[in-house]
């Protein structure tokens, strides 16, 4: 299982395992992180779910599509590389190693 | 201190959390009557009932989250009677437990047919993981499905069912389709978009009765012009009932749900409740209302736990919600009431638009449809108080991200 990288909104780090077949949303939260309010639960409709993505990785992921990009390029902590809806990003083992950052409440 | 959380949905889930994060130290347990851990509900009608997400995925948490926030759960049982001057609730089972704190987080439950149903068998209700387990069943190509009542879960399970290939009609009472919740431009823009992919909206068509048997289907809802339809399957969204009655017993202030105040806060200072069953102050509304929605569950659980843990009260959104419907995306912020004009911005036909309700030149709620940086900017202004000015709303090369800085910094 690919092993994610945390640092919660209050700066704390931590890693996890997470499973693939979920979405990295439905990991984290699953994992404990509460701050991932993730509303909606997963139907892109809220923006509760945004992770900010290490820049090393960001251009590693698929890239966003237009109803995310539409939802999250209007928050305030929006940053064009690293800005990602966790709901929309499935788990995979290609995903080991990866580092994100909770961001901001908007 | 042992804080008793009765009801296992998302408004308990959410106390859960916000109290184990706001660091709360003492016991707590759990008592829900559905014998799983709480779920979402939105997928129901949704990607769950489509069969796109499977049963495993509709847990809003993990049994070892529970564990590793020392919860007692006590799922598959029922609290019966609260007995506020022992402080303790009794349970299904015969047994008790005292409480320092009690949570009521109890939701809402269909409202039923008010009309005689000879067919029981045929006739499901749309709000529990065991109602839609009976559903699936029934969803075959082909089948006539009858929805009751042209709410947004009965929009919903339309588009889903013919998705799938069933006959759909949707009978509603009212002369419009969401007659409660949207304004008429919204009803009329839905009525089209399900007309357009031949599901059947019969608006101004009240049910009577739904016999058994019938010309080929399995049962016969009858209409109050005596018209007859052959349905295989009958499914009822005509709205939900606060589950306040036990609230009520036990000399709570009730009306048309439990009465709380901004903490969530009932009439009895040691009582809380939180989601479905409330009736809430609307703070950047005015007035006293139900809300029906994750959102509202969400915050209130959140304040619930604040106020138990005597933390300052966490900030207090603009009601929201959502809908999906074939590829739609209904994004709703604020409520409509008490507005007195509407705009529209974008394009209606292209399937991408947003309503503006303004009383006067205040912002009060937002439907956007496909229009997500609508929402998202309805959500700061109606809180902020923002005037907004309406023919700038209209104009779609001014973005709404601008627009809504603009009247932010004036706010
Ligand atoms: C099909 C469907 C689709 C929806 N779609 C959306 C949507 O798209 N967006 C949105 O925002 N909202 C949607 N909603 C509404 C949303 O799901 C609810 O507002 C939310 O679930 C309310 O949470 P709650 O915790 O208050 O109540 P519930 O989720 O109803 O939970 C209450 C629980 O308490 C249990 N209970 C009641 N009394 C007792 C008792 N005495 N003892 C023990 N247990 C008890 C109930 O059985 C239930 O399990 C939808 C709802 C449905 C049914
Ligand atoms: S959970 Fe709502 S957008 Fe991701």
């Amino acid at each position: 299982m690919p092993t994610i990288h945390v640092t919660d909104r209050d700066g704390s780090q931590s890693s996890f395992e997470a499973r693939p077949g979920l979405t990295l949303m439905e990991a984290l939260r699953g994992a404990g992180y509460d701050s991932i309010e993730a509303i909606c639960g997963g139907n892109c409709s809220c923006a509760t779910c945004h992770v900010l993505i290490d820049p090393d990785w960001a251009d590693t992921l698929p890239p966003r599509a237009n109803d995310e990009d539409d939802l999250v390029a209007d928050t305030d902590a929006y940053d064009e590389t690293r800005s990602r809806l966790s709901c929309q990003i499935a788990v995979t083992d290609a995903l080991d190693g990866l580092r994100l950052t909770v961001a901001p409440e908007d | 201190m042992h804080v008793v959380i009765v009801g296992g949905g998302q408004a308990a889930q959410q106390t859960i959390a916000s109290l184990r994060q706001g660091g709360f130290d003492g016991r707590l347990t759990l008592v829900g009557d559905e014998p799983v851990l709480p779920y979402q509900r939105p997928p129901l009608s949704k990607a769950y009932m489509l069969g796109e997400l499977p049963a495993e995925r509709l847990p809003l948490r993990p049994e070892p989250w529970y564990t590793e926030r020392r919860v007692d759960l006590l799922l598959g049982r029922r609290v019966t009677a609260i007995d506020r001057s022992a402080r303790r609730v009794q349970l299904d089972d015969g047994g008790a437990l005292a409480y320092d704190r009690l949570v009521l987080a109890t939701g809402a439950r269909p409202r039923p047919l008010p009309v005689p149903v000879a067919a029981p068998d045929a006739v499901f209700d749309l709000r529990s993981l065991a109602d839609v387990e009976g559903i699936r069943a029934g969803l075959q190509a082909g089948r006539r499905l009858v929805i009751v009542g042209g709410g947004y879960i009965g929009l919903e399970a339309a588009a889903v069912a013919h998705s799938l290939g069933l006959d759909v009609t949707v009978l509603e009472r009212a002369e419009r389709l969401l007659a409660r919740v949207a304004s008429p431009t919204l009803s009329e823009f839905y009525r089209q978009q399900h007309s357009r992919r031949g599901v059947a909206i019969r608006t101004g068509a009240q049910l009577t009765a739904v016999e058994a048997g019938g010309d080929g289907g399995l049962v016969t809802p009858v209409l109050a012009s005596g018209e007859r339809l052959a349905a295989d399957l009958v499914l009822t969204g005509i709205g939900i009932l606060p589950n306040a009655e036990m609230a009520a017993e036990a000399g709570l202030d009730v009306a048309e749900g439990i009465v709380v105040d901004r903490d969530a806060r009932t009439s009895d200072p040691l009582i809380f409740a939180a989601g479905d069953c409330t009736r809430r102050p609307l703070v950047h509304h005015g007035g006293h209302g139900r809300l029906e929605s994750v959102h509202n569950a969400v915050e209130q659980g959140k304040l619930a736990a604040a106020a138990i843990l005597d933390q300052p009260r966490p900030a207090e959104d603009c009601p929201w919600f959502w809908s999906d419907q074939y590829d739609l995306k209904l994004q709703i912020a604020g409520l409509a009431a008490g507005s007195d004009h509407t705009v529209v911005r974008g394009e209606p036909e292209a399937g991408r638009f947003a309503l503006f309700y303004f009383a006067g030149d205040r912002l009060r709620a937002v439907e956007a449809v496909n229009s997500a940086p609508e929402f998202l900017a309805a959500k700061k202004l109606i809180p902020a108080g923002a005037r907004l000015d309406a023919t700038a709303v209209a104009d779609t090369s001014v973005k709404m991200r601008d627009l809504a800085a603009a009247a932010l910094a004036a706010a």
